[in-house]
């Protein structure tokens, strides 16, 4: 019965979080953004104290329910596990094995020092629920659009507005290729020995898991009833229970409660554990190491998944028109990140680059840094769209508070870089035909056409830009005519302030 | 909603009404729509007053050929459907038309090529060829360039003389008045080709008209020089009052066709659907024409109104689609001319729908490419789409503000891609003189991206409505 609540529950949320990170209309979050906003890490980077207290009460009450329910990617490695236990004769194919604990410690001391240090790619890098966001955003969202385009195909025919196109590229190759090396990783650990990530790899599990040696309620052996048969060792995915000496190490133990319905003699109990009848539990000792051939392996294959999804290249259009080049990036020297962000500092130190924000952006602005210390923590650029006056999508959906909520009045004063005018680039310089459509589409009004003649007020106009009321959003950026390098862009700030 | 899923649905619609019709009877006996086949031997022909010849009030426009993609060579690139070509002019021949206009400029050149082998198949003497000196480029002004270009005319369309021979589109340009005199006076072209029509390779010579009036007053003021056998206006219940109202440069059709009926010239009509937007009305305007004329397209209101004169020659239909030309057949053979009050009925139609405001572009892709990339007559029309189907909400407050708001952008996004779309417009007006409907696009280009920009930003709209 346990089990079965915890398999609904688990499913329910797995399957929620993952549809937050492939809607990109952003309706779900409506609804559903809570369940990003209680993820551990999030939650703890933004000092979010009612949830952090919450998940800590709960695991010191029923142990780590949370890495296996509310964690998505303890959910999916439980699915993997479940595949792959569904072929013939591998329903038992677990056996116990010892903690290796100061792989465990010592890498959430990493984890620790980096987020101080605010390395956010490290963090970023082991954050479990980060992780599963960006394998859906990079791996699942493309199958998922492309779907979409699909359906938005065949109701353009039926004359009908319910579904419309989206664009899928590539947002950063670097990113892409953690996210397949991650995927392909998980599945292999969860294929052969169910939760090796969560107990040797994962910071959250660690620390989750050192609460809940001081559970209330724990899976309980009953040496009584148990015949030593070692049923319950070779069903347990968290390989922590020691069927010979019958003990449970419950720092590794995630509550699936596949154990009580495992033993045949009803020798093990989910129960209080100040009960009478108390039994002898200890963590026990470091042991084996983790497989380090096989790691190599696995990220050469996710490197050449990760070359050959790359061919997929967008449809260019024609007609009796003119071609238009592709916009290309300008070499910016601070990156821009969103507004809400605060500053770059804030946002590297809070973000646990989940890619929530990427996927929700319906302007094509933000995607995955590549930069090393900010790899996976979003940034925007302007060539495919720019930050549109009315869209605050990425500041609410943040569950790591690292874009903080605004609205979109605070928004149309919050500076987060300045444009810069590139004069060999402008076109009213360089063919002398009259434009202004930087001028023309500023939602700050900071742009206006002056003569490039001081001395002729008939000469052709260039845009002046007065920094004080730009606000970096991109417009000017992205609607110049100059291709592929605009004639103004935007020069990010390193502290965004309110003007 | 498409003049095709137009035809679609009134067969359907037909066939649901002999049902309700009938409803209560135990059986029906209609299989499906109840008008008869298209007889072949019904067309109204008028006379040409100089020849004495017989010239079908159907005339079949040649700019629109079908390519092989099933679109219209106006507009893919693909190439023209040879065989649908052949089709489609068996066909208009077997039902009494017999005049076919075409012109060395369109479907890309290659519009005269095509016409010529379809007609080719056919005896000399079943059908009357238009074609045009369409020598826009100043490249062509010269007089041997323009020569060539007749001569490369009769080359193509496999013929020793044309029966009705035009000056292209005089009147239109930046400066009409100027490129006309450059284009068929200071180099000697029409004296030339009235030498032609006296050696008989010219049969009839005329011209066509758009924009600048004073090019057009001139040209009757020479009548007794030149002695124009036929005018080629655009005339249809639209700009028959309004043309003026809708453009300034423009001059309404009652105007044209008057100076050219005192003086006995027949007028051959062009842009009897304004390039379609005749056919592609307001719902509104749709429903009270199907009203009244249930088992007749939209789109034959337009014909009817512009054969009713009877000035008129020909009326031109670029048909693109079988469904096109069949429906034009059921229209002119025979045509039934529209009584003083179904005229007035029109013209009512007419204020009406001047009160939607579409941009008057009839898709001529004359605009086109632009420098920049704007996909200008896609633009255009979505827009028009949407004020025909009311989704051009007037406030926030407006009841179907929400799903109009989503078929303006999610549509929008479908009909041009979005960096063609008019925020990528740079007002450097380069396509404004090549207008022949005098549009000012990038004015226009602007209001609709203002539009589209309140919308997406969730405003109020009354202040981008002002700008209309």
């Amino acid at each position: 019965m346990l089990r079965k609540i915890r398999i609904t529950l688990a499913i329910v949320c797995l399957a929620l979080i993952t549809l937050l990170f492939l809607d990109f209309t952003g309706t779900l979050h409506a609804w559903f953004g809570w369940l990003a906003k209680i993820q551990f890490l999030p939650a703890f980077l933004t000092l979010n104290v009612g949830v952090v207290v919450a998940l800590v009460l709960l695991t010191l009450l029923f142990g780590r329910v949370y890495c296996s329910i509310i964690c998505p990617l303890g959910v999916f490695q439980d699915v993997v596990s479940h595949i792959s236990g569904m072929r013939k004769k591998k329903k038992y194919r677990f056996s116990y094995s010892p903690a290796v604990s100061w792989l465990r410690y010592g890498l959430l001391a990493l984890f620790i020092i980096a987020l101080v240090a605010g390395i956010g790619s490290f963090v970023a890098l082991l954050a479990p629920y980060s992780s599963y966001g960006r394998i859906v955003q990079n791996l699942f969202a493309p199958l998922w659009q492309w779907g979409n385009n699909l359906l938005a195909y065949f109701a353009e025919r039926a004359e009908s507005y319910a579904f419309y196109h989206t664009d899928v590229w590539l947002k950063s190759l670097p990113t892409f290729i953690v996210a397949a090396v991650t995927f392909v990783a998980l599945i292999v650990l969860a294929w052969r020995n169910g939760r090796t990530y969560c107990n040797t790899i994962c910071p959250v599990g660690t620390v989750l898991g050192f609460l809940s040696r001081f559970s209330l309620f724990q899976p309980v052996i009953d040496k009584s009833k148990c015949n030593s048969c070692g049923l319950c060792s070779k069903k347990c995915k968290a390989a922590c229970i020691d069927g010979k000496k019958h003990t449970i190490d419950y720092s590794r133990c995630v509550a699936c409660m596949d154990c009580l319905d495992t033993c045949q003699h009803g020798a093990i109990r989910y129960r209080f554990r100040y009960c009478k009848s108390a039994t002898d539990t200890t963590a026990t000792a470091p042991g084996n190491n983790v497989d380090t051939a096989r790691r190599s392996f696995l990220t050469g294959a996710g490197l050449l998944i990760g070359a050959t999804a790359l061919k997929a290249q967008e449809k260019t259009v024609d007609g009796g028109l003119a071609t238009i080049l592709d916009k290309e990036i300008p070499e910016r020297r601070t990156p821009i990140v969103p507004p809400g962000a605060q500053s770059l500092s804030h946002l590297r130190q809070h973000c646990t680059g989940c890619q929530l924000c990427v996927s929700v952006c319906p302007n094509g602005v933000l995607r995955p840094s590549s930069s090393l210390l900010s790899l996976m923590q979003p940034e925007s650029s302007y060539e495919r769209g720019f930050c549109r006056p009315e869209c605050v999508k990425c500041s609410e959906v943040c569950p790591a508070g690292a874009i903080r909520k605004i609205t979109p009045a605070q928004k149309s004063s919050i500076q987060i870089g300045h444009a810069v005018w590139v004069m060999p680039n402008c076109l009213p310089i360089v063919n002398g035909v009259s434009c202004g459509n930087c001028a023309r589409h500023c939602p700050a009004g900071a742009i206006t056409m002056v003569p490039s003649d001081p001395e002729d007020e008939f000469s052709v106009k260039i845009p002046a830009v007065n920094e004080e009321r730009c606000i970096g959003c991109g417009a000017c950026e992205n609607l110049c005519p100059a291709r592929p390098f605009s004639a103004i862009y935007v020069e990010g700030h390193e502290v965004h302030k309110t003007i | 909603m498409n003049r095709r899923q137009f035809l679609s649905r009134l067969g359907a619609g037909a066939a649901v009404s002999t049902l309700a019709l009938s409803g209560c009877a135990p059986k029906t006996g209609k299989k499906s729509d109840q008008r008869e086949e298209i007889p072949t031997d019904r067309m109204t022909y008028r006379t040409n007053p100089k020849t004495g010849e017989k010239v079908s009030i159907l005339g079949y426009g040649c700019m629109r050929w079908p390519t092989v993609s099933n679109g219209s060579a106006r507009d893919t690139n693909d190439d023209i459907d040879q065989q649908a070509v052949n089709r489609l002019v068996d066909y208009a021949i077997e039902h009494g038309v017999n005049y076919f206009d075409t012109s060395p400029a369109y479907c890309k050149g290659q519009s005269e090529r095509v016409t010529g082998i379809a007609l080719s198949r056919h005896p000399r003497d079943k059908y009357f060829i238009a074609t045009k000196l369409s020598n826009f480029a100043p490249a062509t002004w010269s007089r041997e360039a323009s020569i060539a270009m007749y001569r490369n005319s009769l080359k193509y369309l496999q013929t020793d003389h044309i029966d009705y021979m035009l000056l292209h589109a005089i009147g239109m340009g930046n400066n009409g008045m100027k490129e006309f005199e450059e284009r068929y006076l200071k180099n000697g072209i029409l004296d030339f080709l009235v030498e032609e029509r006296k050696a008989g390779r010219i049969r009839n010579l005329g011209f066509s008209y758009h924009g600048d009036i004073a090019v057009f007053d001139r040209a009757l003021a020479e009548h007794d020089k030149y002695h124009w056998d036929f005018v080629q206006i655009q005339l249809n219940y639209l700009d028959w009052k309004h043309a003026k109202e809708i453009n300034e440069r423009n001059t309404n059709a009652e105007y044209l066709y008057n100076e050219l009926y005192k003086r006995g010239i027949p007028a051959v009509i062009m842009e009897p659907l304004l390039g379609g937007r005749l056919s592609k009305v307001h719902d509104h305007v749709a429903a009270r024409l199907k009203q009244r004329e249930p088992e007749r397209s939209v789109a034959s209101w337009a014909f009817r109104f512009a054969g009713t004169f009877p000035g008129v020659l020909t009326v031109l239909s670029g048909m693109t689609y079988m469904e096109h030309l069949q429906d034009n057949l059921r229209s002119y053979a025979p045509l039934q001319p529209l009584t003083e009050e179904e005229m007035q009925f029109l013209y009512d139609t007419a204020d009406m729908m001047m009160r939607y405001p579409t941009v008057p572009c009839n898709d001529c892709k004359y605009c086109m490419p632009c420098p920049y990339g704007i996909d200008i007559p896609s633009i255009l029309l979505h827009y028009n789409k949407c004020v025909n189907e009311g989704n051009l909400p007037e406030s926030k407050q407006a009841e179907n503000y929400r799903k109009a708001r989503r078929a303006f952008l999610v549509g929008y996004d479908r009909s041009v891609p979005k960096l063609r779309q008019a925020d990528h417009c740079i007002g450097c007006r380069r396509c404004v003189h090549h207008c022949p409907q005098g549009i000012d696009i990038p004015k226009e280009l602007q209001k609709i991206n203002n539009f589209a920009e309140y919308l997406k930003q969730g405003l109020d709209l009354v202040p981008a409505l002002r700008q209309v």
